[in-house]
């Protein structure tokens, strides 16, 4: 693997996101805006003392959601469409240093978005003791379970319906996953949203960041194997063309 | 040994043929074209040598390797510019190129190539603001950048400006001059007369003809001229003792052996009647008469073939 082909790509993706209004928006200003609003403003009835307690570990489950499914499938969707990935096919350029430089992007992308929502958050008040090794970790395996998605996504369908598929993806996550209520109040279905990636994310994320009442071991089993699971079918599924 | 092989090719995608039986091979230095309408098979014969399709039968070989197998060593010596589509629109032509130069060991410079491909006044121009003759030597710029031994040019000039293909054709000939074997499809035959050694004539997924222009287009069996519209054919006729045509309006074929006496003839004929003599073309046809007439001979001859699909045929 070339090294300067590494670099030169690494930085092209991440010029190529942060130059673009529309990946900033779902990168930076969603989850920002989420965090301010939902924290400031009492929408909705938390199980905290504080309410900024229970939003900072969801938005920051949710930047990865943006940064590795929204914006990385999208994105990869459209080169795909542009045939810029079938052109790459015909250069020295090995898909899996175009891989790599992907998710080196996106992990830069995540590290600004958690310094940028953390200081956020302790400005609104937020004091978070746990554990940063089991956040990282959950953090790390919802970027692979979410790239996974995007990816397929991305691989498989025409980069409209990617666009379209993976927004209404967010949505639903964002509905059900613990980010903006607690997931409780879904009642019986709370059983069936435990089972997605995003819920499972939440999950390990509010202990890890609270000091933990217990492990929950659902959460990391369900992650893990999401993190797993839609790599590899993105990987057996992807199309270049 | 040849730069690039096809024997008996053959593409199909479940039941479409799209590349029926295509032979020919091109030597390094030599600049060859693949011409014929649209859905003749060109780019499928193009897309299997760059390794995008694999041969349902016949045998490619690209610098004695195989496009499929031999992907990776084959890369850094190739250089591909598709149809269309293959740039990121939203980099300018100096970062694609650069991003692109980043991929070889020995890449071109970057700005060097900019200049060379007539792209400096836009070079910081995103490429989805580019004219798409601007967009066309840009990709023409990326299939440069590592030097390659064999380019690989699908439609290099379709929708470019004259002075636009005047580049095209320049950097074509310069790189026959470096020896890197160059082959282009168009269907424009004005345009590879221009700039190949040899065309590849191909309709239906067949080879029709193939040859240098020149060979092609001489052995012409007519004498052509243009004149006003509306001579009179039959006294022209008995006077060359030949059949004589309107073929189109101020268009005429006379089916004479192109003999100094036959031309003599017609122009004193023509100087008699007080007519003007706009053109005359005798022996020589140009590209696009054998083009037709081999186009129709196999039309004439063929009954309804097989459909064949210039578009890659998505499975």
């Amino acid at each position: 693997m070339s090294r300067r082909a590494l670099r030169a790509q690494t930085v092209e993706e991440l010029r190529m996101t942060v130059g673009q209004g529309e990946r900033l928006l779902v990168t930076f200003v969603i989850p920002v805006l989420g965090l301010v609003l939902f924290s400031a403003v009492p929408i909705v009835a938390t199980d905290t003392a504080s309410r900024v307690d229970f939003f900072a570990p969801g938005v920051l489950g949710l930047a990865v959601v943006s940064t590795s499914m929204v914006n990385l499938g999208i994105a990869t969707g459209f080169e795909r469409g542009w045939g810029v990935l079938k052109r790459l096919g015909t250069t020295p350029l090995r898909s899996s240093t175009l891989l790599l430089a992907k998710m080196l992007a996106v992990l830069a992308v995540e590290v600004v978005q958690v310094v940028l929502l953390g200081a956020i958050a302790a400005g609104l008040g937020w004091r978070p003791h746990g554990s940063v090794g089991l956040a990282v970790a959950a953090e790390l395996l919802g970027t692979a379970a979410f790239a996974g998605i995007g990816f397929l996504l991305a691989g498989t369908l025409r980069a409209e319906v990617t666009l379209a598929v993976a927004n209404g993806l967010y949505v639903v996550m964002l509905g059900i996953s613990g980010i903006m209520f607690p997931l409780r109040r879904l009642g019986g279905f709370a059983a069936v949203a435990r089972l997605l990636p995003a819920a499972a994310l939440t999950d390990v994320l509010h202990p890890a960041l609270t000091g933990g009442v217990g492990v929950p071991v659902e959460g990391w089993i369900v992650l893990a194997l999401w993190a797993v699971a839609t790599p590899v079918v993105a990987a057996a599924t992807f199309r270049f063309e | 040994m040849p730069a690039v092989e096809v024997e008996a090719l053959r593409v199909s995608f479940g039941p479409v043929v799209a590349v029926q039986d295509v032979s020919f091979a091109a030597e390094p230095g030599e600049v060859v074209a693949l011409i014929g309408p649209n859905g003749a098979g060109k780019t499928t014969t193009v897309e299997t040598l760059e390794g995008y399709r694999r041969p349902s039968a016949g045998r490619v070989r690209v610098l004695g390797l195989d496009p499929v197998a031999d992907r990776r060593t084959l890369a850094p010596r190739i250089g591909v510019m598709l149809q269309d589509g293959g740039s990121y629109p939203v980099l300018s032509p100096e970062r694609a190129i650069r991003l692109f130069a980043s991929y070889y060991d020995e890449a071109r410079d970057p700005a060097e190539l900019v200049e060379l491909t007539g792209l400096a006044s836009v070079a910081s121009t995103p490429a989805k603001r580019l004219s798409g003759g601007e967009r066309k030597r840009l990709a023409l710029a990326l299939a440069l950048v590592g030097r390659p031994r064999v380019a690989f040019l699908d439609e290099p000039t379709a929708g470019v400006d004259p002075a636009g293909r005047l580049v095209v054709r320049e950097i074509v000939s310069s790189l026959r001059e470096d020896g890197v074997c160059v082959l282009l499809t168009t269907h424009e035959l004005a345009e590879a007369e221009r700039v190949a050694d040899r065309v590849v004539i191909v309709d239906h997924g067949r080879v029709v003809a193939s040859g240098r222009p020149g060979d092609l287009v001489t052995g012409g069996r007519d004498v052509r001229f243009s004149a006003p519209a509306g001579i009179d054919v039959a006294a022209l006729a008995s006077a060359l003792e030949a059949a004589v045509a309107e073929v189109a309006p101020g268009e005429y074929r006379v089916d004479a052996p192109p003999t100094p006496t036959t031309v003599a003839a017609l122009t004193a004929w023509l100087a008699e009647s007080d007519l003007p003599l706009a053109d005359l073309r005798a022996g020589r046809q140009t590209l696009e008469d054998v083009f037709f007439r081999l186009v129709s001979e196999r039309a004439g001859s063929d009954g309804p073939g097989e459909h064949a699909g210039d578009e890659p045929v998505d499975q």
